[in-house]
Protein backbone atom coordinates (compact mmCIF):
# COMPACT_ATOMS: atom_id res chain seq x y z
CA UNK A 1 0.00 0.00 0.00
CA UNK A 2 3.28 2.39 0.64
CA UNK A 3 6.05 1.71 -1.11
CA UNK A 4 9.77 3.97 -1.21
CA UNK A 5 11.23 3.66 -4.22
CA UNK A 6 14.68 4.36 -4.40
CA UNK A 7 15.02 7.32 -2.26
CA UNK A 8 17.34 9.84 -1.39
CA UNK A 9 17.29 12.21 0.71
CA UNK A 10 20.03 15.37 1.43
CA UNK A 11 20.18 18.29 3.94
CA UNK A 12 22.16 20.55 1.98
CA UNK A 13 25.12 18.64 1.17
CA UNK A 14 24.64 15.58 4.13
CA UNK A 15 23.54 12.62 2.20
CA UNK A 16 20.87 11.65 4.62
CA UNK A 17 18.94 8.42 3.06
CA UNK A 18 21.03 6.75 0.01
CA UNK A 19 18.46 4.53 -2.10
CA UNK A 20 16.17 3.44 0.44
CA UNK A 21 13.37 1.39 -0.74
CA UNK A 22 11.05 -0.50 1.25
CA UNK A 23 7.28 -1.54 1.08
CA UNK A 24 4.68 -1.50 3.62
CA UNK A 25 1.61 -4.27 2.54
CA UNK A 26 -1.98 -3.58 3.49
CA UNK A 27 -2.50 -4.27 6.80
CA UNK A 28 0.63 -4.90 8.04
CA UNK A 29 3.04 -3.90 10.74
CA UNK A 30 6.23 -2.72 9.37
CA UNK A 31 9.40 -1.68 11.12
CA UNK A 32 12.50 0.31 10.57
CA UNK A 33 15.13 0.39 12.98
CA UNK A 34 18.35 1.60 13.31
CA UNK A 35 20.54 3.69 15.41
CA UNK A 36 21.18 6.89 16.14
CA UNK A 37 21.11 9.38 13.51
CA UNK A 38 20.72 6.30 11.21
CA UNK A 39 18.13 8.53 9.28
CA UNK A 40 14.88 6.99 10.54
CA UNK A 41 13.21 10.20 11.12
CA UNK A 42 14.07 12.04 8.13
CA UNK A 43 12.50 8.99 6.21
CA UNK A 44 9.04 9.71 7.63
CA UNK A 45 9.61 13.32 7.51
CA UNK A 46 10.21 12.26 3.80
CA UNK A 47 6.90 10.01 4.01
CA UNK A 48 4.59 12.78 5.26
CA UNK A 49 5.95 15.72 2.90
CA UNK A 50 7.67 17.77 5.39
CA UNK A 51 11.19 17.02 3.89
CA UNK A 52 11.46 17.23 -0.06
CA UNK A 53 13.62 14.19 -1.27
CA UNK A 54 16.50 14.62 -4.11
CA UNK A 55 15.25 11.88 -6.26
CA UNK A 56 13.22 8.77 -5.94
CA UNK A 57 9.38 8.27 -5.22
CA UNK A 58 6.94 7.81 -3.02
CA UNK A 59 3.68 5.64 -3.71
CA UNK A 60 0.57 5.26 -2.29
CA UNK A 61 -2.07 3.05 -3.33
CA UNK A 62 -0.36 2.83 -6.75
CA UNK A 63 -0.43 6.63 -6.64
CA UNK A 64 2.74 8.65 -7.07
CA UNK A 65 2.41 11.16 -3.94
CA UNK A 66 5.96 12.56 -4.36
CA UNK A 67 4.98 15.73 -5.35
CA UNK A 68 2.11 16.34 -3.18
CA UNK A 69 2.30 19.14 -0.24
CA UNK A 70 2.15 17.56 3.00
CA UNK A 71 -1.33 18.87 4.18
CA UNK A 72 -3.01 17.02 1.30
CA UNK A 73 -1.09 13.68 1.96
CA UNK A 74 -2.55 13.25 5.19
CA UNK A 75 -6.17 14.02 3.43
CA UNK A 76 -4.77 10.87 1.34
CA UNK A 77 -4.47 9.25 4.98
CA UNK A 78 -1.17 9.31 5.75
CA UNK A 79 -1.01 10.61 9.54
CA UNK A 80 2.11 10.41 11.66
CA UNK A 81 2.90 10.49 15.10
CA UNK A 82 5.86 13.12 15.25
CA UNK A 83 8.93 11.73 17.19
CA UNK A 84 9.38 12.89 21.37
CA UNK A 85 5.27 13.35 21.50
CA UNK A 86 4.63 16.39 20.33
CA UNK A 87 1.58 17.50 21.61
CA UNK A 88 -0.10 21.25 22.30
CA UNK A 89 0.93 21.40 25.25
CA UNK A 90 -1.33 24.26 26.67
CA UNK A 91 -4.43 23.01 25.18
CA UNK A 92 -6.99 20.34 26.91
CA UNK A 93 -6.89 16.81 26.11
CA UNK A 94 -9.95 17.21 24.41
CA UNK A 95 -8.81 19.82 22.11
CA UNK A 96 -6.03 18.09 20.98
CA UNK A 97 -8.20 15.48 20.03
CA UNK A 98 -10.33 18.23 18.39
CA UNK A 99 -7.43 19.64 16.64
CA UNK A 100 -6.86 15.80 15.63
CA UNK A 101 -10.08 16.11 13.53
CA UNK A 102 -9.05 19.71 12.09
CA UNK A 103 -9.15 18.32 8.29
CA UNK A 104 -12.82 16.57 8.93
CA UNK A 105 -16.48 18.38 8.29
CA UNK A 106 -18.50 15.59 9.97
CA UNK A 107 -18.26 17.33 13.51
CA UNK A 108 -20.75 14.69 15.01
CA UNK A 109 -18.41 11.82 13.74
CA UNK A 110 -15.46 13.09 15.54
CA UNK A 111 -17.28 13.85 18.82
CA UNK A 112 -18.00 10.08 18.96
CA UNK A 113 -14.71 9.16 17.67
CA UNK A 114 -13.42 11.31 20.49
CA UNK A 115 -14.91 9.22 22.86
CA UNK A 116 -13.59 6.25 21.04
CA UNK A 117 -10.05 6.98 21.65
CA UNK A 118 -11.61 7.70 25.46
CA UNK A 119 -12.32 4.00 25.24
CA UNK A 120 -8.90 2.74 24.10
CA UNK A 121 -7.43 5.47 26.65
CA UNK A 122 -9.88 5.59 29.85
CA UNK A 123 -6.96 7.85 31.39
CA UNK A 124 -7.71 10.40 28.97
CA UNK A 125 -10.70 10.38 29.16
CA UNK A 126 -9.94 11.26 32.70
CA UNK A 127 -8.21 14.26 31.95
CA UNK A 128 -10.09 15.76 29.21
CA UNK A 129 -9.80 19.16 30.75
CA UNK A 130 -6.72 19.22 31.64
CA UNK A 131 -3.83 20.74 29.42
CA UNK A 132 -2.03 18.42 28.06
CA UNK A 133 1.18 19.87 29.14
CA UNK A 134 0.59 18.39 32.23
CA UNK A 135 0.04 14.57 31.28
CA UNK A 136 3.18 12.56 31.96
CA UNK A 137 5.13 11.16 29.56
CA UNK A 138 3.17 8.16 28.89
CA UNK A 139 0.06 9.40 28.64
CA UNK A 140 1.26 12.31 26.29
CA UNK A 141 2.19 10.01 23.99
CA UNK A 142 -0.76 7.92 24.24
CA UNK A 143 -3.01 11.68 23.14
CA UNK A 144 -0.40 12.04 20.27
CA UNK A 145 -1.51 8.47 19.13
CA UNK A 146 -5.28 9.00 19.93
CA UNK A 147 -4.71 12.61 17.90
CA UNK A 148 -3.38 10.89 14.84
CA UNK A 149 -5.93 8.39 15.22
CA UNK A 150 -8.50 10.80 14.90
CA UNK A 151 -8.15 11.31 10.97
CA UNK A 152 -8.97 7.60 10.70
CA UNK A 153 -5.75 6.95 8.45
CA UNK A 154 -4.89 4.45 6.56
CA UNK A 155 -1.48 4.58 7.36
CA UNK A 156 -0.14 5.11 10.76
CA UNK A 157 3.59 6.59 11.22
CA UNK A 158 5.19 6.13 14.37
CA UNK A 159 8.32 7.79 15.56
CA UNK A 160 9.50 6.35 18.08
CA UNK A 161 6.76 5.62 20.52
CA UNK A 162 8.60 3.92 23.10
CA UNK A 163 11.23 7.04 23.51
CA UNK A 164 12.08 7.48 27.10
CA UNK A 165 8.68 5.69 28.47
CA UNK A 166 9.26 3.44 31.65
CA UNK A 167 9.36 -0.45 30.56
CA UNK A 168 5.80 -1.40 31.33
CA UNK A 169 4.59 1.45 29.87
CA UNK A 170 7.15 0.64 26.80
CA UNK A 171 5.20 -3.03 26.82
CA UNK A 172 1.80 -0.93 26.63
CA UNK A 173 2.03 0.90 24.06
CA UNK A 174 3.45 -1.85 22.09
CA UNK A 175 0.07 -3.81 22.71
CA UNK A 176 -1.51 -0.52 21.75
CA UNK A 177 -0.03 -0.48 18.51
CA UNK A 178 -0.62 -4.23 17.56
CA UNK A 179 -4.21 -3.65 18.98
CA UNK A 180 -4.70 -0.44 16.56
CA UNK A 181 -3.36 -2.83 13.66
CA UNK A 182 -5.66 -5.86 14.25
CA UNK A 183 -8.29 -3.26 13.79
CA UNK A 184 -7.45 -2.57 10.66
CA UNK A 185 -4.37 0.48 10.72
CA UNK A 186 -1.54 -0.68 8.62
CA UNK A 187 1.75 0.82 10.62
CA UNK A 188 4.72 2.01 9.78
CA UNK A 189 7.02 2.04 12.83
CA UNK A 190 10.12 3.79 13.67
CA UNK A 191 12.08 2.51 16.50
CA UNK A 192 15.23 1.67 18.42
CA UNK A 193 13.82 -0.50 20.60
CA UNK A 194 14.29 -3.26 17.81
CA UNK A 195 13.52 -6.28 20.17
CA UNK A 196 10.17 -4.90 21.21
CA UNK A 197 9.42 -3.54 17.38
CA UNK A 198 10.53 -6.86 15.99
CA UNK A 199 8.16 -9.04 17.91
CA UNK A 200 5.64 -6.95 16.66
CA UNK A 201 6.40 -6.82 13.18
CA UNK A 202 5.85 -7.88 9.88
CA UNK A 203 8.01 -6.88 7.97
CA UNK A 204 11.61 -5.29 9.25
CA UNK A 205 14.12 -3.14 7.46
CA UNK A 206 17.77 -2.23 9.23
CA UNK A 207 18.90 1.35 8.45
CA UNK A 208 22.74 2.00 8.45
CA UNK A 209 23.71 5.59 8.36
CA UNK A 210 20.96 5.73 5.57
CA UNK A 211 21.63 2.36 4.18
CA UNK A 212 19.12 -0.23 4.77
CA UNK A 213 21.15 -2.97 5.00
CA UNK A 214 19.26 -6.10 6.04
CA UNK A 215 15.47 -6.54 5.78
CA UNK A 216 13.41 -9.82 6.37
CA UNK A 217 10.05 -11.26 8.39
CA UNK A 218 10.21 -9.72 11.90
CA UNK A 219 11.32 -13.08 13.44
CA UNK A 220 13.98 -13.82 10.63
CA UNK A 221 15.33 -9.99 11.91
CA UNK A 222 15.42 -10.85 15.98
CA UNK A 223 17.16 -14.21 14.60
CA UNK A 224 19.56 -13.03 13.02
CA UNK A 225 23.42 -12.56 14.11
CA UNK A 226 24.22 -9.38 12.75
CA UNK A 227 20.49 -7.88 14.08
CA UNK A 228 21.43 -9.48 17.50
CA UNK A 229 24.75 -8.06 17.69
CA UNK A 230 23.73 -4.21 16.50
CA UNK A 231 20.83 -4.19 18.10
CA UNK A 232 19.48 -6.52 20.52
CA UNK A 233 22.28 -6.72 23.22
CA UNK A 234 24.20 -10.20 22.06
CA UNK B 1 -24.56 29.44 25.63
CA UNK B 2 -22.77 31.39 22.44
CA UNK B 3 -25.88 33.72 22.49
CA UNK B 4 -25.70 34.25 25.79
CA UNK B 5 -22.19 35.55 25.67
CA UNK B 6 -22.96 37.69 22.68
CA UNK B 7 -26.15 39.71 24.13
CA UNK B 8 -23.84 40.22 27.19
CA UNK B 9 -21.13 41.46 25.08
CA UNK B 10 -23.61 43.75 23.02
CA UNK B 11 -25.24 44.66 25.97
CA UNK B 12 -21.99 45.62 28.01
CA UNK B 13 -21.05 47.83 24.89
CA UNK B 14 -24.25 49.45 24.66
CA UNK B 15 -23.42 50.61 28.35
CA UNK B 16 -20.25 51.68 28.21
CA UNK B 17 -21.18 53.63 25.11
CA UNK B 18 -24.45 55.34 26.78
CA UNK B 19 -22.52 56.07 29.94
CA UNK B 20 -19.63 58.05 27.63
CA UNK B 21 -22.21 59.69 25.69
CA UNK B 22 -24.16 61.10 28.78
CA UNK B 23 -20.62 62.09 30.12
CA UNK B 24 -19.90 63.87 27.30
CA UNK B 25 -23.15 65.51 26.85
CA UNK B 26 -23.31 66.45 30.23
CA UNK B 27 -19.93 68.12 29.75
CA UNK B 28 -18.35 65.96 32.78
CA UNK B 29 -16.24 64.49 29.59
CA UNK B 30 -14.43 67.53 27.83
CA UNK B 31 -12.60 67.35 24.29
CA UNK B 32 -9.55 66.27 26.58
CA UNK B 33 -11.26 62.81 27.57
CA UNK B 34 -12.55 62.98 24.37
CA UNK B 35 -9.43 62.44 22.85
CA UNK B 36 -8.19 59.85 25.20
CA UNK B 37 -11.02 57.70 24.37
CA UNK B 38 -9.84 57.99 20.90
CA UNK B 39 -6.63 56.63 21.53
CA UNK B 40 -8.37 54.10 23.67
CA UNK B 41 -9.97 52.93 20.32
CA UNK B 42 -6.72 52.97 18.18
CA UNK B 43 -4.50 51.23 20.58
CA UNK B 44 -7.02 48.10 21.45
CA UNK B 45 -7.85 47.61 17.71
CA UNK B 46 -3.94 47.80 17.39
CA UNK B 47 -3.24 45.62 20.42
CA UNK B 48 -6.01 42.95 19.21
CA UNK B 49 -4.75 42.81 15.79
CA UNK B 50 -1.04 42.27 16.60
CA UNK B 51 -2.28 39.42 19.66
CA UNK B 52 -3.56 37.64 16.40
CA UNK B 53 -0.19 38.02 14.93
CA UNK B 54 1.98 37.02 18.05
CA UNK B 55 -0.25 36.27 20.68
CA UNK B 56 -2.09 33.35 19.21
CA UNK B 57 -0.30 32.58 15.78
CA UNK B 58 2.96 32.62 18.00
CA UNK B 59 5.26 35.17 15.49
CA UNK B 60 7.08 37.47 16.71
CA UNK B 61 6.39 41.09 15.25
CA UNK B 62 8.51 44.36 16.23
CA UNK B 63 6.77 46.24 12.87
CA UNK B 64 3.17 46.36 13.68
CA UNK B 65 3.25 50.57 13.15
CA UNK B 66 4.56 50.27 10.16
CA UNK B 67 1.44 48.47 8.75
CA UNK B 68 -0.55 51.21 10.66
CA UNK B 69 1.06 53.93 9.20
CA UNK B 70 0.17 51.95 5.53
CA UNK B 71 -3.56 52.24 6.56
CA UNK B 72 -3.36 55.95 8.24
CA UNK B 73 -1.27 57.41 5.05
CA UNK B 74 -3.63 55.90 2.24
CA UNK B 75 -6.46 56.76 4.24
CA UNK B 76 -5.22 61.02 4.47
CA UNK B 77 -4.43 60.94 0.77
CA UNK B 78 -7.92 59.53 -0.01
CA UNK B 79 -9.88 61.73 2.03
CA UNK B 80 -7.93 64.71 1.50
CA UNK B 81 -8.96 64.49 -2.02
CA UNK B 82 -12.60 63.22 -1.24
CA UNK B 83 -13.67 65.10 2.06
CA UNK B 84 -16.30 63.05 2.68
CA UNK B 85 -18.12 59.80 4.65
CA UNK B 86 -17.90 57.67 1.34
CA UNK B 87 -14.11 58.96 0.86
CA UNK B 88 -13.71 58.14 4.39
CA UNK B 89 -14.46 54.40 3.87
CA UNK B 90 -12.81 54.19 0.57
CA UNK B 91 -9.88 55.31 2.18
CA UNK B 92 -10.52 53.34 5.35
CA UNK B 93 -10.61 49.88 2.59
CA UNK B 94 -7.76 50.81 0.68
CA UNK B 95 -5.55 51.69 3.30
CA UNK B 96 -6.79 48.28 5.30
CA UNK B 97 -5.95 45.94 1.89
CA UNK B 98 -2.87 47.98 1.31
CA UNK B 99 -1.82 47.02 4.17
CA UNK B 100 -2.84 43.79 4.49
CA UNK B 101 -0.73 43.21 0.59
CA UNK B 102 1.80 44.47 3.04
CA UNK B 103 1.34 41.92 5.72
CA UNK B 104 1.26 39.00 2.61
CA UNK B 105 4.95 40.25 1.27
CA UNK B 106 6.25 40.45 4.42
CA UNK B 107 4.80 36.97 5.45
CA UNK B 108 5.65 35.53 2.68
CA UNK B 109 9.46 35.49 2.89
CA UNK B 110 9.97 35.14 6.66
CA UNK B 111 8.19 32.11 6.50
CA UNK B 112 11.21 30.22 7.92
CA UNK B 113 12.10 32.81 10.07
CA UNK B 114 11.35 32.68 13.92
CA UNK B 115 11.96 34.65 17.20
CA UNK B 116 14.15 37.11 17.38
CA UNK B 117 15.14 36.79 13.17
CA UNK B 118 11.39 37.51 13.22
CA UNK B 119 11.45 40.14 15.07
CA UNK B 120 14.33 41.79 13.93
CA UNK B 121 12.68 41.65 9.54
CA UNK B 122 9.69 43.27 10.62
CA UNK B 123 11.71 45.48 12.22
CA UNK B 124 13.33 45.99 9.54
CA UNK B 125 10.49 46.13 6.97
CA UNK B 126 8.93 49.13 9.32
CA UNK B 127 11.72 51.06 9.07
CA UNK B 128 11.51 50.92 5.56
CA UNK B 129 8.21 52.02 5.28
CA UNK B 130 9.10 54.58 7.48
CA UNK B 131 11.97 55.83 4.90
CA UNK B 132 9.55 55.47 2.12
CA UNK B 133 6.83 57.75 3.53
CA UNK B 134 9.62 60.08 4.64
CA UNK B 135 10.76 60.39 0.81
CA UNK B 136 7.51 60.46 -1.10
CA UNK B 137 6.72 63.71 -2.17
CA UNK B 138 2.60 63.02 -2.02
CA UNK B 139 3.54 62.15 1.52
CA UNK B 140 5.38 65.27 2.25
CA UNK B 141 8.26 63.66 3.51
CA UNK B 142 9.75 64.40 7.07
CA UNK B 143 7.04 67.78 7.26
CA UNK B 144 3.92 65.23 7.00
CA UNK B 145 0.12 65.66 5.73
CA UNK B 146 -1.31 68.08 8.05
CA UNK B 147 -4.57 69.42 7.87
CA UNK B 148 -6.06 65.71 6.91
CA UNK B 149 -10.00 66.64 6.80
CA UNK B 150 -11.37 65.08 10.36
CA UNK B 151 -14.15 63.17 9.32
CA UNK B 152 -14.07 61.07 12.46
CA UNK B 153 -15.35 61.57 15.81
CA UNK B 154 -15.55 59.08 19.31
CA UNK B 155 -18.71 57.76 18.05
CA UNK B 156 -17.47 56.37 15.05
CA UNK B 157 -14.65 55.36 16.46
CA UNK B 158 -16.25 53.26 18.84
CA UNK B 159 -18.23 51.13 16.22
CA UNK B 160 -15.70 50.36 14.20
CA UNK B 161 -13.23 49.41 16.80
CA UNK B 162 -16.05 47.15 18.31
CA UNK B 163 -17.22 45.87 14.94
CA UNK B 164 -12.73 45.18 13.94
CA UNK B 165 -12.71 43.51 17.70
CA UNK B 166 -15.46 41.18 16.92
CA UNK B 167 -14.45 40.03 13.77
CA UNK B 168 -10.99 39.22 14.92
CA UNK B 169 -12.05 37.21 18.24
CA UNK B 170 -14.74 35.68 15.59
CA UNK B 171 -11.54 34.26 13.42
CA UNK B 172 -9.85 33.69 16.49
CA UNK B 173 -12.63 30.95 17.62
CA UNK B 174 -13.03 29.56 14.27
CA UNK B 175 -11.28 26.53 13.15
CA UNK B 176 -9.26 28.82 11.58
CA UNK B 177 -7.91 30.52 14.76
CA UNK B 178 -7.34 27.09 16.66
CA UNK B 179 -5.34 26.51 13.55
CA UNK B 180 -3.21 29.43 13.92
CA UNK B 181 -3.39 28.62 18.12
CA UNK B 182 -2.00 25.26 17.32
CA UNK B 183 1.21 26.61 15.26
CA UNK B 184 1.93 28.75 18.06
CA UNK B 185 2.06 25.04 20.49
CA UNK B 186 4.28 23.47 18.21
CA UNK B 187 4.37 23.38 14.32
CA UNK B 188 5.47 19.49 13.70
CA UNK B 189 2.43 18.22 15.68
CA UNK B 190 0.12 20.92 13.92
CA UNK B 191 1.72 19.78 10.13
CA UNK B 192 1.12 16.25 10.92
CA UNK B 193 -2.14 16.69 11.92
CA UNK B 194 -2.79 18.56 8.22
CA UNK B 195 -2.85 22.01 9.20
CA UNK B 196 -1.18 24.44 6.69
CA UNK B 197 1.36 26.06 8.39
CA UNK B 198 2.67 28.06 5.82
CA UNK B 199 -0.64 29.52 4.49
CA UNK B 200 -1.80 30.13 8.03
CA UNK B 201 1.28 32.30 9.72
CA UNK B 202 0.58 34.34 5.98
CA UNK B 203 -3.38 34.41 7.01
CA UNK B 204 -2.38 35.78 10.59
CA UNK B 205 0.34 38.63 9.33
CA UNK B 206 -1.80 39.73 6.53
CA UNK B 207 -5.25 39.37 8.82
CA UNK B 208 -3.49 41.49 11.48
CA UNK B 209 -1.78 43.75 9.33
CA UNK B 210 -5.54 44.60 7.93
CA UNK B 211 -7.13 45.42 11.27
CA UNK B 212 -3.50 47.85 11.97
CA UNK B 213 -4.46 49.47 8.43
CA UNK B 214 -8.15 50.31 10.03
CA UNK B 215 -6.69 51.82 12.96
CA UNK B 216 -4.45 53.72 11.08
CA UNK B 217 -7.25 55.25 8.89
CA UNK B 218 -9.05 56.03 12.20
CA UNK B 219 -6.05 57.79 13.46
CA UNK B 220 -5.10 60.06 10.04
CA UNK B 221 -8.95 61.20 10.28
CA UNK B 222 -9.31 61.74 13.57
CA UNK B 223 -6.12 63.76 14.78
CA UNK B 224 -5.94 64.78 11.28
CA UNK B 225 -1.63 65.32 11.13
CA UNK B 226 0.50 62.39 10.01
CA UNK B 227 4.29 62.25 10.53
CA UNK B 228 6.57 59.38 9.18
CA UNK B 229 8.27 59.33 13.00
CA UNK B 230 4.66 58.79 14.76
CA UNK B 231 4.77 55.44 13.51
CA UNK B 232 8.74 54.49 14.64
CA UNK B 233 10.03 52.03 16.80
CA UNK B 234 8.42 53.05 19.96
CA UNK B 235 4.82 52.70 18.58
CA UNK B 236 5.52 48.97 18.38
CA UNK B 237 7.22 48.41 21.05
CA UNK B 238 4.16 50.42 22.25
CA UNK B 239 1.57 48.11 20.80
CA UNK B 240 3.48 44.79 22.17
CA UNK B 241 3.96 46.02 25.33
CA UNK B 242 0.06 46.27 25.90
CA UNK B 243 -0.33 42.46 24.05
CA UNK B 244 2.43 41.31 26.69
CA UNK B 245 0.67 43.14 29.34
CA UNK B 246 -3.13 41.91 29.18
CA UNK B 247 -2.01 38.40 27.72
CA UNK B 248 -0.55 37.26 24.71
CA UNK B 249 -3.39 34.87 24.07
CA UNK B 250 -5.98 36.42 25.14
CA UNK B 251 -8.47 39.49 23.31
CA UNK B 252 -9.91 40.23 26.74
CA UNK B 253 -6.13 41.14 28.04
CA UNK B 254 -5.48 43.59 25.04
CA UNK B 255 -8.55 45.13 25.12
CA UNK B 256 -7.81 45.93 28.90
CA UNK B 257 -4.33 46.20 28.56
CA UNK B 258 -4.88 48.88 26.22
CA UNK B 259 -7.62 50.91 27.97
CA UNK B 260 -5.39 50.94 31.12
CA UNK B 261 -2.20 51.55 29.73
CA UNK B 262 -3.68 54.75 27.35
CA UNK B 263 -5.59 56.03 31.00
CA UNK B 264 -2.21 55.52 32.44
CA UNK B 265 0.05 57.15 30.15
CA UNK B 266 -3.07 60.16 29.56
CA UNK B 267 -2.80 61.01 33.36
CA UNK B 268 0.65 60.92 33.91
CA UNK B 269 0.76 63.52 30.62
CA UNK B 270 1.46 66.49 33.39
CA UNK B 271 4.31 64.53 35.19
CA UNK B 272 5.90 64.30 31.47
CA UNK B 273 9.39 64.03 33.51
CA UNK B 274 8.40 61.39 35.89
CA UNK B 275 5.88 59.91 33.72
CA UNK B 276 8.35 57.77 31.89
CA UNK B 277 9.69 56.37 34.94
CA UNK B 278 6.38 55.43 36.22
CA UNK B 279 5.08 53.61 33.61
CA UNK B 280 8.48 51.48 33.78
CA UNK B 281 8.36 50.71 37.07
CA UNK B 282 4.76 49.42 37.22
CA UNK B 283 5.91 47.70 33.79
CA UNK B 284 8.26 45.90 35.75
CA UNK B 285 6.46 45.30 38.92
CA UNK B 286 3.31 43.37 36.74
CA UNK B 287 5.71 41.49 35.03
CA UNK B 288 7.17 39.95 37.85
CA UNK B 289 3.57 39.55 39.66
CA UNK B 290 2.14 38.42 36.53
CA UNK B 291 4.64 36.72 33.93
CA UNK B 292 1.84 35.60 32.08
CA UNK B 293 0.31 39.15 31.38
CA UNK B 294 -2.48 40.39 33.00
CA UNK B 295 -4.81 37.62 31.67
CA UNK B 296 -2.82 34.94 30.76
CA UNK B 297 -4.49 33.56 27.65
CA UNK B 298 -7.62 33.55 29.46
CA UNK B 299 -10.44 35.30 28.27
CA UNK B 300 -12.98 36.75 30.58
CA UNK B 301 -16.50 34.57 30.30
CA UNK B 302 -18.99 34.11 32.40
CA UNK B 303 -17.66 30.82 33.32
CA UNK B 304 -14.89 32.13 34.97
CA UNK B 305 -16.80 34.26 37.29
CA UNK B 306 -18.56 31.33 38.60
CA UNK B 307 -15.95 29.54 38.65
CA UNK B 308 -14.43 32.53 41.04
CA UNK B 309 -17.67 32.62 43.02
CA UNK B 310 -17.25 29.18 43.63
CA UNK B 311 -13.47 29.41 44.74
CA UNK B 312 -14.94 32.58 47.28
CA UNK B 313 -17.86 30.06 48.31
CA UNK B 314 -15.48 27.43 48.90
CA UNK B 315 -13.23 29.18 51.36
N1 LIG C 1 17.24 19.63 9.68
C1 LIG C 1 18.43 19.01 9.51
N2 LIG C 1 19.48 19.67 9.01
C2 LIG C 1 20.65 19.06 8.82
N3 LIG C 1 20.91 17.78 9.13
C3 LIG C 1 19.90 17.05 9.64
C4 LIG C 1 18.61 17.63 9.87
N4 LIG C 1 17.81 16.68 10.39
C5 LIG C 1 18.56 15.58 10.49
N5 LIG C 1 19.82 15.78 10.04
C6 LIG C 1 20.90 14.81 9.99
O1 LIG C 1 20.44 13.69 9.28
C7 LIG C 1 20.88 12.50 9.90
C8 LIG C 1 19.68 11.60 10.17
O2 LIG C 1 18.84 12.21 11.14
P1 LIG C 1 17.49 11.54 11.61
O3 LIG C 1 16.84 12.50 12.53
O4 LIG C 1 16.72 11.11 10.44
O5 LIG C 1 18.01 10.29 12.41
P2 LIG C 1 17.21 9.22 13.26
O6 LIG C 1 17.52 7.90 12.67
O7 LIG C 1 15.79 9.58 13.37
O8 LIG C 1 17.91 9.34 14.68
P3 LIG C 1 17.30 9.21 16.15
O9 LIG C 1 17.13 7.77 16.41
O10 LIG C 1 18.34 9.80 17.02
O11 LIG C 1 16.01 9.96 16.17
C9 LIG C 1 21.63 12.91 11.15
O12 LIG C 1 23.00 12.83 10.86
C10 LIG C 1 21.24 14.34 11.38
O13 LIG C 1 22.27 15.07 11.94
MG1 LIG D 1 14.59 10.12 14.92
Amino acid sequence: MLELKSLNVHYGVIHVLKDVSLTVGRGQIVTLIGANGAGKTTALRTISGIKAPSSGSIILDGQDITKIPAPKRVVLGLSQVPEGRRIFASMSVYENLELGAYLRKDTKAVKSDIQDVFARFPILGKRQKQPAGTLSGGEQQMLAIGRALMLKPKILLLDEPSMGLAPILVNEIFDIIKNINEQGTTVLLVEQNASKALAIADIGYVLETGTIVLSGTGAELAASDDVKKAYLGG
Amino acid sequence: MFKAKNIAAVALLAAVYTAIKILRLTGIFGSYHEITIAQICINMLLACSLNLITGFAGQFSLGHAGFMSIGAYACALIIIRFPSVYGFMLGLIAGSLASAVVGLAIGIPTLRLSGDYLAIATLGMAEIIKVVFFNLKITNGAAGLMNIPRLMNWEWMFCLTAGSVALINNFINSRHGRACMSIREDEIASQSVGIDIALYKIAAFAIGAFFAGISGGMYAAYFYVLKPGIFGLLKSIDILVIVVLGGLGSISGSIIGAALLTLISALLQDFASLRMIIYALMLIAIMMFRPQGLLGTNEISFALFTRALKRESAK
